[in-house]
């Protein structure tokens, strides 16, 4: 059930908050430990809070899984890492859990991810694996791989991710399902834990887009506790969702259909891009050409935020602190080195590099300078497209444990997602068709939709719009 | 890594990470594949190009300096590795002598 239909049945009295939360409990039971997708679930508190739930409120009674790196008042929030399993107990609320909480939703569980939000697979979670559920020899994508499978599995009605290079549009994608990610500074990232903060945002995984609507509706708008939250007024998502695509402009980033592109991709992405030509929109190529470089920009970026906000994490206020250490200098570097996993030192390494004395110059503010070019050429698409659609990743679901050895092959493969994030976009990856995995399995593909910064109605209406026009 | 070798050990004591030998060879050849590809942003003309902090302009935000509701001193101490008389315990962090 999606989560609009749940609304409506629990407005009519034809279930009750109780009976949604049982009914996905059992799923959750039955399922959780094939598909990995929730580290924890509470479940006397989940029926508890359902009991008490008032369906009067805009998500009364709806049931919520959210990212394990998003606080919620007494939960754990592991970042699937081994520095804060068994160690912490989040002190206060995010602003995101509040506002859910305010809305009247039910706070169902919480999924696994990449440690620290760290990776596109979900591989580098350090305390459980998380499979496809349309093929389960294979990622579910991430960094928010447990929120997109839980979803995709019917565990979930809704979740959270965030989304520092695509973690929310490319498991979405992987797991045919609709994630978005809003805004730069459209929702607060308090109590959020930060990878590159420059680049996070938190956003809906949802059935459908209406689903995700509703729930950005409910986690947007200004926050005090962030100050990159930005105040402006929150639009009605809703009330646009239908107004379809005549007149508008969509723009088709000439280099978005190149870098190893699967044509079985390509030709459904295009075909979804004629069908909302058929409605009345009009197709138009643009050039993005700083789009290659945005991979290496970054993975100069990204690293070197987080090599600076994981420092926090030294063992000493919350988290594992080392038995073995000596002295406090000893304390941090045992810590770290115990509680984090290997995808998470070699950004930290690599950040420390990048930020380093003597080639901070030659990378960061280098990187710092391609990003505004790469803003540039949004801007200047954006004058001759409304929109952009794009695939949301070059390739399906990949097999689990095939980077291994070399951690760039997936980085290569955010080419399509990252840029949206260094420019501040909104975007969304709808499904839309699936290709054959070559042994048997069908595996979705996700088209993603770009819009100007603040146009997150834009993005949702022209999602909505080829959502409609699918199958 | 084109133009000097990246000393892992020294980046390592920066990142106050306590890196075993084996991570060491592994996390070098890995990340020296990574800047390789990195090392691709030098071929870019930035010359005269502002850089960029954030997506969106950021502004000083600054609130009125009042007091207001925080965590308690228990909601604090509650993940503390180890505290005592209601302050987090620390390692020895100076000598005495």
């Amino acid at each position: 059930m999606t989560l609009t239909e749940s609304l409506a049945a629990l407005s009519s009295g034809q279930t009750t908050p109780t009976a949604l939360v049982e009914e996905l409990l059992s799923q959750i039971e039955s399922q959780n430990e094939t598909i990995g997708a929730l580290i924890s679930y509470d479940k006397e508190r989940a029926l508890a809070e359902a009991a008490k739930a008032d369906t009067s409120l805009p998500l009364g009674g709806v049931p919520i899984v959210l990212k394990d790196n998003i606080n919620a008042l007494d939960d754990p929030c592991t970042c699937a890492s081994k520095f804060l399993e068994n160690t912490y107990r989040s002190p206060y609320d995010a602003t995101v859990t509040r506002k859910l909480r305010e809305a009247g939703a039910i706070l169902l569980g919480r999924a696994n991810m990449d440690e620290f939000a760290m990776g596109s697979s979900t591989e580098n979670s350090a305390l459980m694996k998380t499979v496809n559920p349309h093929d389960h020899s294979r990622i579910p994508g991430g960094s928010s791989g447990g929120s997109a499978a839980a979803v995709a599995s019917g565990m979930a009605i809704a979740a959270l991710g965030s989304d520092t290079g695509g973690s929310i549009r490319q498991p979405a994608a992987h797991c045919g399902i609709v994630g978005m990610k809003p805004s730069y500074g459209r929702v607060s990232r308090y109590g959020v834990v930060a990878f590159a903060s420059s680049l996070d945002q938190v956003g809906p995984l949802a059935n459908n887009v209406e689903d995700v609507a509703r729930v950005l509706q409910v986690i947007a708008g200004h926050d005090p506790l962030d100050s990159t939250s930005l105040d402006a007024p929150v639009p009605d998502f809703l009330a646009t969702l239908n107004d379809g695509v005549k007149g508008l402009r969509i723009g088709l980033p000439k280099q978005y259909f190149a870098h190893g592109l699967r044509p079985e991709m390509e030709s459904l992405i295009r075909a979804a891009a004629a069908r909302l030509e058929k409605q009345g929109a009009s197709l138009v190529e643009v050039d993005l050409p700083s789009t290659e470089a945005a991979v290496a920009t970054y993975y100069i970026l990204a690293p070197a935020e987080a090599s600076s906000n994981l420092s926090r994490f030294d063992g000493i206020r919350y988290g594992h602190r080392s038995s073995e250490a000596e002295d406090i200098i000893d304390t941090y570097k045992k810590s770290r080195e115990e509680g984090f996993g290997p995808e998470v030192k070699r950004r930290i390494l690599l950040g420390t590099y990048v930020l380093s004395s003597g080639y901070y110059d030659a990378y960061y503010s280098r990187a710092q300078k391609v990003r505004t070019l790469i803003q540039r050429e949004f801007a200047a698409a954006f004058e001759q497209a409304d929109v952009l659609l794009t695939p949301t990743s070059p390739r399906p679901a990949r097999k689990i444990g095939a980077c291994e050895e070399d951690p760039l092959d997936d980085y290569l493969a955010d080419i399509f997602t990252i840029s949206a994030n260094l420019a501040g976009l909104p975007g969304i990856s709808i499904p839309c068709g699936k290709v054959d995995s070559g042994d048997g399995a069908k595996l979705p593909v996700g088209v993603q939709i770009l819009a100007p910064h603040l146009r997150d109605d834009l993005v949702l209406q022209v999602a909505k719009a080829a959502e409609l026009t699918n199958e | 890594m084109s133009d000097s070798q990246l000393s892992l050990k020294r980046i390592a004591e920066l990142a106050r990470l306590d890196l075993s030998d084996e991570e060491i060879s592994t996390f070098e050849g890995q990340l020296t594949h990574i800047l390789e590809h990195i090392d691709t942003l030098k071929s870019i003309d930035v010359d005269g190009v502002e850089p960029s902090a954030h997506p969106t302009p950021v502004f000083d935000v600054l609130r009125p300096d009042e007091s207001r509701p925080g965590l308690s001193p228990e909601a604090f101490l509650q993940n503390a590795p180890d505290q005592a008389q209601g302050q987090i315990r620390v390692p020895k962090v100076v000598d005495a002598g």
